[in-house]
């Protein structure tokens, strides 16, 4: 099949940056849409045109390193998919699209389609951890933990830190993001011991990273690779109320 | 060069705790006097920098992805394995080290092995402390399953993301130890050389993938943890970014890089669908617990597999390995099923590919129960192939996944250049001729939290506070190197781009030097590979500059280097002249086609040493002793 695409191009974070446009030929539906690109910059480099930069790792939808807007959805018309688990078989022959960098003014362009999402880690350092050193540790079948509470955490813990939820949201809020994190532990009990200060010092920092607050759009839960679920922003919200509350 | 493998004397059993009892410690006030440089942030690299700074340590983390939380660790799907024998099946240390060893052909080193086995139960409780959610049973507590090359359940696993939430609690410990500022923290930043003082590792020249800026690192010593150089094959499971340059750049400056030939083929990937395809996708070999291989008996046989009556099938891994069945080692399921594909019964458009059928275990557990167990491993097979597998069976052949080989090291972890330590894939340490599966995360951790922190701080009281900084000459000297690398890189001006290259390359090594290897197709590939690499260097055509984010030229640095880490391998095959493990030499085969080892000329470990560009490196042998296993022949019938 054949496309026509509009990408943005950004030579660096200074730079104004555009849409360009470019002719997708021969697209084979089984590629993925990280091929369709790698096949397209490979005709770029043959006609001298400097190939387009893009976010790409693992391309098994684990890493949450890539990460693209297509025709305005934080990776593409697909459900619970990547954009490198997203096939060309969801397109038709002639179809125009648009691809973006995520927009947000946490995540600073660097160079066409890839942005600085460390604003992520920052928050991590500030409480996304039990702390424990190594070693020491007691027996791992010491503490039994009921199979519910354990299937929470683990639908909590399944985000990959991609960043869709902050791209796809209206005030580039990153509440779904902390709320995976606040929520795996505090429905652990290894979690509990610091459960209030790690609750504060994350929303502290988001805060100061400049995303937005959350108006219950729910398009992050939408555009989430990993289907992680707005209650737990519901229950970030209590978590954070229960712990300034009772400070 | 002199391989001293170090290894404690006594009993195995008590070898690790009277190692830790004779390594010198450093007193906690003088901790913070030390610095380590730690390249590399999966389990190995996340769990060693974190574990250091905790000590007290001051140490800097290096990773190429834009987040340390982005290490291809984190795409282990299936498990870890540990002995606890919570199923009191009959696990034991003695057990889970026996079962590496013989997994790994009898060509790893005892006693490394046996510790590896000895710490694993410290890494689950480790990980549970951490909140690592793993699955757990309704009465709480943790549940297991099993895996190939072992018969009992030992598998500690997440889902299907068990190597997703180690990292990210390795990484939960590194983003603590980053904000106290114990750890400084470098994303975005690839090591291109390692800096060689007086005989001792003192440092790093990196290059800021951002900016483009090269600048030197200087540390009483240096961690490897980089993973395996399996994207050599091109086509493989790695990320597109895993890369072999920076342990590479250390063989180049006197590190001996042991077993290259031991590459590991995983058996069950999604089988190639076209030329343009970038990467393979791994589907965990936790699917062979309850999904039965097999291929038409016939060749040549269209049918669709529902049409193919069951007296038509074959069902070859159970026919051939009765007591292990579809759950035999991967290097034996692997060959098994190029055997099957060579003989004309592969499946699926290309015909190669064999059925990885659930129709039985369906049928007999429930689609809920086959739903819950691999439910996200169905839909990534579903999204990659567009067939659902609850109704048609899955097409799987074997790719690229993990290299055995790696920096040679002795049991304190450390390279053949002292204050040059190597952990996790990047060493070659515990798997021999091939690894078991949910060993790799057991190795990464082990390394990270339970050695290299020990064994760091003996050799920081050894040889002392380093007086070196990046202000000397050698620093300087590397630096100019690096430099003139990239312009060389840039300045080429050819016609074909980095990646047209890394394809070429690969297809010479799958070929020749992949599940199936002799003498001719050895010597073949060591004719093209250095016509390949004499053709990058003068076609090769990078665009952009290197004070920007330039994707090509990083690319086009790491096809360079693998460019002769293809032809190390091509050498250590050749030498190699028997079967063992992962390493099938043809010419090496019993009559039913199973892999003959040599244990009377062939029981070493080869240390290559790099003896100048364009030159065949230098064979160094460390002898195997086992003084605790017999060496048998691997039978899983």
């Amino acid at each position: 099949m054949n496309l026509t695409l509009y990408v943005w191009r950004q030579k660096n974070a200074d730079d104004k940056g555009r849409m360009e446009k470019y002719e997708a030929r021969d697209i084979n539906h089984h590629m993925s849409f990280l091929e369709m690109l790698d096949v397209v910059n490979e005709g770029l480099i043959q006609q001298g045109t400097e190939p387009i930069a893009f976010d790409h790792d693992c391309r098994e939808g684990i890493c949450g390193t890539c990460s693209l807007m297509i025709n305005g959805r934080a990776h593409g018309p697909e459900m619970a998919t990547t954009v490198c688990q997203l096939h060309m078989r969801h397109f038709k022959d002639g179809d125009t699209i648009y691809i973006e960098p995520w927009r947000a003014r946490a995540f600073p362009v660097l160079k066409d389609l890839v942005v600085d999402r460390s604003a992520f880690d920052r928050i991590m350092q500030a409480g996304g951890f039990v702390s424990i050193n190594a070693g020491g540790a007691p027996d791992a079948n010491a503490l039994p933990i009921a199979k519910k509470d354990a299937d929470t955490a683990m639908d909590a813990a399944a985000c990959i830190g991609c960043g869709a939820c902050v791209a796809s949201c209206k005030n580039a809020s990153a509440m779904l993001f902390v709320a995976a994190k606040v929520s795996q532990f505090a429905s652990l009990p290894q979690g509990h011991a610091e459960r209030k200060q790690r609750v504060e010092k994350m929303v502290a920092q988001m805060d100061r990273e400049g995303f937005g607050n959350c108006t219950n759009y729910y398009e992050c839960e939408a555009a989430c690779p990993k289907e992680i679920s707005v209650k737990f922003i519901a229950m970030m919200n209590r978590e954070y109320l229960m712990a300034t509350v009772t400070r | 060069m002199k391989l001293d493998a170090k290894v404690p004397s006594g009993p195995l059993a008590d070898k690790w705790d009277k190692h830790r009892f004779e390594m010198k410690l450093v007193n906690p006030a003088n901790k913070r006097k030390f610095s380590a440089i730690v390249v590399g942030s999966g389990l190995a690299g996340a769990a060693g920098a974190a574990s250091l700074a905790e000590l007290g340590y001051n140490v800097s983390c290096f990773c190429y992805q834009d987040s340390p939380r982005r290490a291809h660790s984190i795409a282990a799907q299936g498990g870890i394995n540990a002995s606890k024998n919570y199923q009191n099946d009959g696990d034991s240390t003695w057990r889970l080290f026996y079962d590496t060893v013989k997994g790994g052909d009898f060509r790893s080193r005892e006693a490394n092995v046996y510790r590896l086995a000895q710490v694993a139960n410290n890494i689950i409780d480790q990980c549970v402390a951490q909140g690592v959610p793993f699955a757990r049973e309704y009465g709480g507590l943790l549940a297991n399953r099993s895996f190939g090359g072992a018969q009992v359940s030992r598998t500690f696993y997440a889902r299907g993301q068990t190597g997703q939430q180690l990292l990210l609690g390795a990484y939960s410990s590194l983003s603590r130890q980053i904000g106290q500022g114990q750890v400084k923290m470098y994303p975005r930043t690839e090591m291109l050389d390692l800096v060689v003082v007086d005989g001792r590792a003192r440092g790093i020249v990196v290059r800021d993938m951002v900016t483009g800026k090269i600048s030197s690192h200087a540390a009483d010593a240096v961690v490897l943890a980089t993973g395996g150089y399996g994207n050599v094959f091109y086509l493989a499971t790695y990320a597109k970014g895993c890369n072999g340059t920076a342990a590479y750049r250390s063989y180049k400056k006197g590190a001996a890089f042991a077993n290259p030939c031991f590459t590991q083929i995983h058996p069950t990937c999604i089988p190639v669908s076209g030329e343009y395809q970038s990467k393979l996708t791994l589907m965990s070999e936790s699917l062979r617990n309850d999904g039965r291989i097999w291929v038409p008996k016939n060749r040549d046989d269209n049918r669709a597999a529902g049409d193919i009556p069951e007296n038509e099938r074959d069902y070859y891994l159970e026919r051939k390995y009765p007591s292990f069945g579809n759950l035999a080692p991967r290097d034996i399921s692997s060959r098994s099923a190029k055997e099957v594909v060579d003989d004309g019964r592969g499946v699926g458009e290309t015909g190669v590919g064999v059925y990885l059928d659930f129709a039985d275990a369906i049928k007999r557990l429930g689609k809920d129960v086959i739903e819950e167990r691999y439910g996200n491993l169905f839909q990534m097979y579903e999204r990659i192939t567009g067939e659902d597998p609850y109704t048609v069976p899955m097409r799987i052949y074997p790719a690229s996944h993990y290299t055995m080989g790696g920096l040679w090291v002795d049991y304190n972890l450390e390279s053949t250049i002292p204050g040059l330590f190597v952990a996790g894939e990047a060493n070659f340490s515990d798997h021999g001729a091939n690894r078991l599966g949910a060993s790799a995360l057991m190795q990464g951790l082990a390394d990270g939290y339970f050695v290299v922190p020990y064994t760091l701080g003996d050799h920081f009281v050894r040889a002392g506070v380093s007086d070196v900084t990046t202000d000397h000459p050698e620093f300087k000297k590397v630096e100019q190197e690096v430099q003139e690398r990239m312009k060389k890189l840039l300045s080429i001006n050819g016609k074909r781009s980095p990646d047209t290259f890394h394809r070429a390359l690969g297809k010479i090594m799958w070929e020749y030097c992949g599940m199936g290897r002799n003498e001719a197709g050895l010597k073949k590939a060591l004719q093209e590979i250095p016509a390949l690499r004499e053709e990058f260097w003068q076609d090769l055509k990078v665009m952009g500059t290197n004070e920007e984010l330039n994707q090509q030229l990083e690319l086009a640095g790491r096809v360079a280097d693998f460019l002769e880490i293809g032809e190390v391998m091509c050498y250590d095959a050749l030498t190699r002249a028997e079967s063992c493990g992962a390493h099938f030499r043809e010419e090496f085969q019993t009559e039913e086609g199973e892999a003959l080892r040599n244990d009377k000329d062939f029981c070493y470990v080869s240390a290559w040493e790099y003896q100048g560009d364009g030159k065949e490196p230098a064979l160094h042998k460390e002898p195997l002793v086992f003084e605790n296993v017999e060496l048998s022949t691997r039978s899983y019938k």
